[in-house]
């Protein structure tokens, strides 16, 4: 390898003592070695998966003990902060009782509820105002000036409207997923290349079938986007909501907890709702996968 | 199929009483796009089953008669008349991506077993028999424009609009191109017109070239040349260099390529 570079690197000198004759000087240039070889092999890329896999863990790990030192040692009160055992203790007593699972239970049909209706009140305007000049006209402007409201800025509104009870938390959680999946269908169904429209008319499309068979899959992928942002909305509001006079849920763990100074149990209840959102975003990736088998980034099998 | 008179299918408001047994007829058609004429008069027939080829630079009007040949544009004034069966190549092949390589051939029938039958013989009519269940986003740029062929010819129109179909490919694609176009064309036999920026493309496939400049037709040549048409025939120079001439381009020795 090094030999060739030489003998390259003769040539191109060889070719300026020449150059005069020519009536021009090329200067010789100068070279970059790319050839593969030992010293530009990066050795990490070379890892196998589970060294990587390893590393991976390697950072949470130490945050880990570094925590559990912390406590043991004594360099951060106990209270303040409780060592990762003790968390694990507060898991373990809250699933012993049983509170944990039938608190899970609560607070994901409280979330799911909210998304289904939500989700589908957005979806069904998205495409209302996406398909229909009518509905762009009725709703889209209502719409953008909405989703400027936070929806954790209406609880006093729907305390005073629906009382303290599920219906206020839901109606929060509704309102909180309704503008991403609204935004993103409008966005998806506006955005699709009317080049395809023109082929649809052509080939003998009327309304109905453009609708069905280019615009809604071609806008799929963006609803799809939507959904996710909105199951994300909805946990969020979730925990909002359930800081309104929880009875069940999450949120009444959390509650008594804090009365109780609990504080292994309150970041117990944390870390559920951190999963909670994992599991929802695990889901979207599997609806993504089934729904839009198409999408080269995609790959099935 | 289509060398009987097709179904003729007025554009116009103003009926009038055009010859039935041409596949095209337009009549005295303009079309003006925010106070330019792009279209000053056109006056076209082409009888079932012709090949013609509309040569011109950009924006001479060749992709607007077209767009009015298609319906999807119409004209200000003039008569238009074109089959109920017709079906267009665009440059791009356009077809959804979410959909299958069978489902965007069919597109326009109801996506039933017979459709997706219709769908594979087209598609085996453009070699792409391997790749019934594909998605579009996995073909090649020649791949998916033989898709849109296919989708053209499944719809068996008696007039073929093709929209510089081959513009976007590369140059040995393009002429595997011509050669299915036109095997296809002899075994179908639909009226075609091609808009073309290529004066070798058009003497190659058309029966007959028609040249437009600023919206109005300036020559109307028939291409009497036996098929296969080589371009080293002194006559495909000859007529190659008058079409250049017409076109105003500056005289060059004909490629031999």
């Amino acid at each position: 390898m090094t030999d060739a570079l030489a003998t390259l690197a003769e040539g191109a000198s060889v070719a300026r003592s020449r150059a005069p004759a020519g009536g021009r000087i090329s200067r010789s240039p100068q070279l970059q070695d790319l050839s593969p070889g030992e010293a530009r092999s990066t050795r990490w890329r070379q890892a196998s998966p589970w060294q990587r896999r390893a590393t991976r863990l390697l950072v949470p790990v130490l945050i880990l003990a570094a925590w559990q030192f912390v406590s043991e040692a004594g360099l951060v009160s106990t209270y303040v902060l409780p060592p990762p055992t003790a968390i694990l203790a507060a898991f373990h007593e809250l699933i012993v009782t049983g509170e944990l699972q039938s608190a899970i239970v609560t607070s994901s049909a409280r979330a799911l509820s909210g998304l289904v209706i939500g989700g589908s009140l957005g979806l069904a305007l998205g495409l209302f105002a996406g398909l229909w000049k009518l509905g762009d006209d009725v709703f889209d402007g209502p719409m953008q000036m909405l989703r400027m409201v936070p929806s954790i800025a209406l609880i006093p509104l729907f305390i005073v409207w629906f009382g303290i009870n599920e219906t206020a938390k839901i109606a929060l959680i509704i309102t909180a997923t309704a503008f991403p999946i609204y935004l993103n269908t409008y966005a998806g169904v506006r955005g699709i290349d009317n080049k395809l429209i023109e082929a649809g008319i052509i080939f003998g499309l009327d309304h109905k079938k453009l609708a069905r068979r280019i615009i809604l899959p071609t806008a799929l992928p963006s609803i799809l986007v939507g959904l996710r942002y909105s199951a994300g909305s909805s946990l969020l509001a979730l925990v909002a909501a359930e800081q309104i006079n929880a009875r069940s849920g999450i949120g009444y763990i959390l509650t008594i907890a804090n009365q109780n100074q609990r504080v292994d149990i309150i970041i117990a209840g944390i870390i559920v709702y951190a999963l909670l959102g994992l599991a929802l975003a695990a889901f979207m990736t599997f609806v993504e996968r089934l729904f839009l088998p198409w999408r080269t980034d995609i790959v099935l099998g | 199929m289509s060398s009987a008179s097709p179904a003729l299918h007025p554009l116009d408001p103003q009926p009038a009483g055009a010859p039935t047994d041409m596949a095209v007829h337009l009549r005295d058609v303009r079309r003006v796009f925010s106070g330019r004429e792009v279209l000053g008069g056109i006056d076209l027939s082409i009888p079932p089953g012709e090949f013609v080829a509309l040569l011109g630079h950009s924006g001479t009007g060749k992709t607007t008669i077209l767009r009015i040949l298609s319906g999807l544009d119409r004209a200000d004034a003039g008569t238009v008349q074109v089959p109920t069966a017709r079906s267009v190549v665009f440059q791009e092949p356009r077809l959804v991506p979410a959909k299958r390589v069978w489902q965007n051939v069919v597109i326009g029938h109801d996506q039933n077993r017979p459709a997706r039958e219709t769908a594979i013989a087209a598609l085996r009519e453009v070699g792409l028999g391997q790749h019934v269940d594909a998605w579009p986003k996995t073909l090649s740029g020649g791949e998916a424009q033989r898709v849109a062929l296919a989708r053209a010819l499944a719809v068996e129109p008696d007039l073929l609009l093709l929209d510089e179909p081959f513009a976007s490919l590369d140059a040995l694609t393009r002429m595997r191109m011509h050669d299915l176009v036109a095997q296809l064309w002899e075994r179908h036999h639909p009226a075609v017109v091609l808009v073309t920026h290529d004066v070798d493309e058009a003497i190659v496939l058309a029966d007959r070239i028609i040249v437009l400049n600023a919206g109005r037709i300036t020559l109307d040549v028939r291409v009497n040349l036996s098929k296969p048409r080589l371009r080293t025939d002194a006559r495909f120079g000859t007529l190659r260099q008058r079409l250049l001439d017409e076109l105003g381009v500056i005289s060059q020795p004909a490629r031999h390529d």
